[in-house]
């Protein structure tokens, strides 16, 4: 496996290992006004160097909480606060410079289709606003490479496989070395080969000081991963937020 | 000269920032339409508008310096009365000429209306005389005055009725020349609208993956600002070149004397035509970047 090396666009760390990223404070959310609460009351906090899972069954509200938590949806009760702000009274400017360093894996992965594959990896650099530096450019190569997307680096998203889009989705979430990744269903498309590649990069990724988030109903992989990681496993269950019990 | 160096940067932009935002299609392409239609209008409201306060000046000028007094006596006293009056102006401090109309001007005169070989001299026609003031003019109330004593048939017109509406109608046209260029420029802000509406619409999806990177609000707007900015710079060029060719082509005003051939531009007016694009394109600046961000608040 290569190397991932932070890119240094901004050249800004984190004071110290457990810094907290994102945290959420007895947040609640629903869709529509008087509507159910899909989630309720939940707290986390997402710290430097921590890996979660976060799991449970369709519909209970993961994709919900991921975007929750990067500033996506607001909350109808409780606190997300994005690297020490409060995602609800965030800038524009301020929540746009927050997600340039929250990693996310979408599980449509969510592509513009009109730039290829490279060029919707750098896309986090193409938005800084700035010419792409030639370390940038080794970078971007390298990832491309890594994810074994090099032979279709000038494919269209729409030419790709769902495994290749999801490798393309995970490329992109890192390019800008992020300090948080928030992945939802990384797996889902990927056969287990794959997934064992995109573990080991989170993992990886982890070990550089990074948090992870990985919302997934696939228990084998999180199973693999703990053997890897010592990763929290979080359950989503009527609602709540529960830490899963010593099967996971 | 800083908003000038913002407006010059955001228009020259960067090649990653316009790939990134997907080509707008037909609502640019009708914004260079539109943009040239508005230009064109553009020229000959603003060639109005400046012709209009050319008459006006002239018309103001002309019959300010002039006035004519109309001698309508019994056929035995009029020549005395015509002779009186000579004299009386050529007395008058502020009065550079008074000569009497001929028959032959009286007839040209009255061509339009009789038409040619009506014999006038059998008319019972009042004499008039042309004055021509100095720049000072002439005391009106002291020469009617003594106009009334000395020669009570004549009637002096000093011409400021008419020339009060005359010169109020042209002031209304050069108005209504302005009103109709505020129209345009307003026109051209409703259609860009629309057109950078129609745009941000269809790529919803694209602004909405953009944000989600981490792009900023200015980022996306500017990559649409200077899509639609530019092109209504282009219209513009095209329909003002089009406008100032089709003035050119108007008969010249030379050859003949009426308000229509007179619509143009004369000398430095010509560098009006400079500004209409810059001012489309300003207007479409203004109106993509208000759209843009309008839509924008309305995403997370």
């Amino acid at each position: 496996m290569q190397q991932i090396t932070a890119s240094g666009i901004y050249a800004r760390r984190l004071p110290e290992l457990g810094f907290c990223v994102i945290e959420l404070q007895d947040v609640s959310y629903g869709y529509g006004h008087g509507s159910d609460l899909i989630l309720s009351q939940m707290s986390l906090r997402l710290a430097k160097g921590s890996f979660h899972f976060l799991t449970g069954p369709s519909g209970a509200g993961k994709t919900t909480f991921l975007k929750l938590c990067y500033g996506e949806l607001c909350p109808n009760a409780g606190h997300v606060r994005l690297m020490g702000q409060d995602s609800a009274t965030m800038a524009r400017d301020d929540l746009a410079l927050a997600r340039q360093r929250i990693g996310v894996v979408h599980q449509d992965c969510q592509f513009l289709d009109h730039l290829d594959v490279a060029q919707n990896i750098a896309l986090p650099l193409y938005v800084s606003g700035r010419e792409i530096t030639e370390a940038e450019r080794r970078n971007l190569t390298q990832l491309v490479n890594w994810v074994d997307l090099r032979h279709r680096a000038t494919a269209l998203p729409p030419e790709l496989s769902g495994g290749e889009r999801q490798r393309a989705a995970l490329a992109r979430a890192i390019i800008r070395d992020p300090d948080v990744i928030l992945a939802d269903e990384p797996t889902g498309n990927v056969d287990w080969d794959m997934a064992m590649r995109q573990l080991r990069l989170l993992v990886e990724l982890n070990r550089l000081g990074k948090a992870v988030l990985v919302a997934t109903h696939d228990l084998a992989f999180i199973r693999a991963a703990k053997k890897q990681v010592a990763a929290r496993v979080l359950r989503i269950v009527g609602g709540k937020l529960q830490l899963a019990g010593a099967d996971l | 000269m800083s908003f000038l160096v913002n407006i010059i940067a955001a228009l020259i932009g960067d090649a990653a920032s316009d790939r990134v935002v997907p080509s707008a299609g037909t609502s640019a392409r009708l914004t260079v339409f539109a943009s040239a239609a508005m230009a064109f209008l553009a020229v000959f409201a603003l060639a109005l508008s400046l012709a209009a306060g050319r008459v006006a000046a002239r018309w103001s000028e002309d019959l300010a310096r002039n006035s004519t007094i109309r001698i309508a006596a019994p056929m035995a006293e009029i020549e005395a009365e015509v002779a009186t009056v000579l004299t009386v102006l050529a007395q008058t401090p502020g009065v550079v000429s008074a000569r009497e109309v001929s028959m032959e001007e009286q007839r040209a005169l009255l061509e339009p209306w009789f038409g040619a070989g009506m014999p006038i001299e059998f008319l019972p026609l009042p004499r008039i005389i042309d004055v021509t003031e100095s720049p000072e003019g002439y005391d009106v109330e002291g020469l009617r005055l003594r106009l009334s004593a000395e020669a009570p048939n004549a009637i002096l017109d000093d011409h400021e009725t008419w020339r009060s509406a005359l010169i109020a109608a042209a002031g209304r046209l050069r108005v209504m020349g302005y009103v109709a260029l505020a129209l345009i420029f307003g026109a051209t802000v409703a259609m860009v609208t629309l057109a950078a509406q129609a745009a941000l619409s269809a790529n919803v999806q694209v602004i909405r993956v953009l944000r989600l990177v981490g792009a900023r609000d200015a980022y996306i707007a500017g990559a649409f600002v200077r899509r639609f900015a530019l092109r209504s710079l282009i219209g513009g060029g095209i329909g003002t070149f089009s406008g100032g060719v089709a003035i050119l082509l108007f008969p010249d005003q030379a050859s003949a004397e009426s308000f229509v051939v007179g619509l143009g531009f004369v000398g430095a007016e010509w560098l009006w035509l400079l500004i209409i694009p810059l001012l489309i394109a300003f207007v479409a600046f203004q109106a993509t970047k208000a759209a843009a961000f309008r839509v924008l608040r309305g995403m997370p």
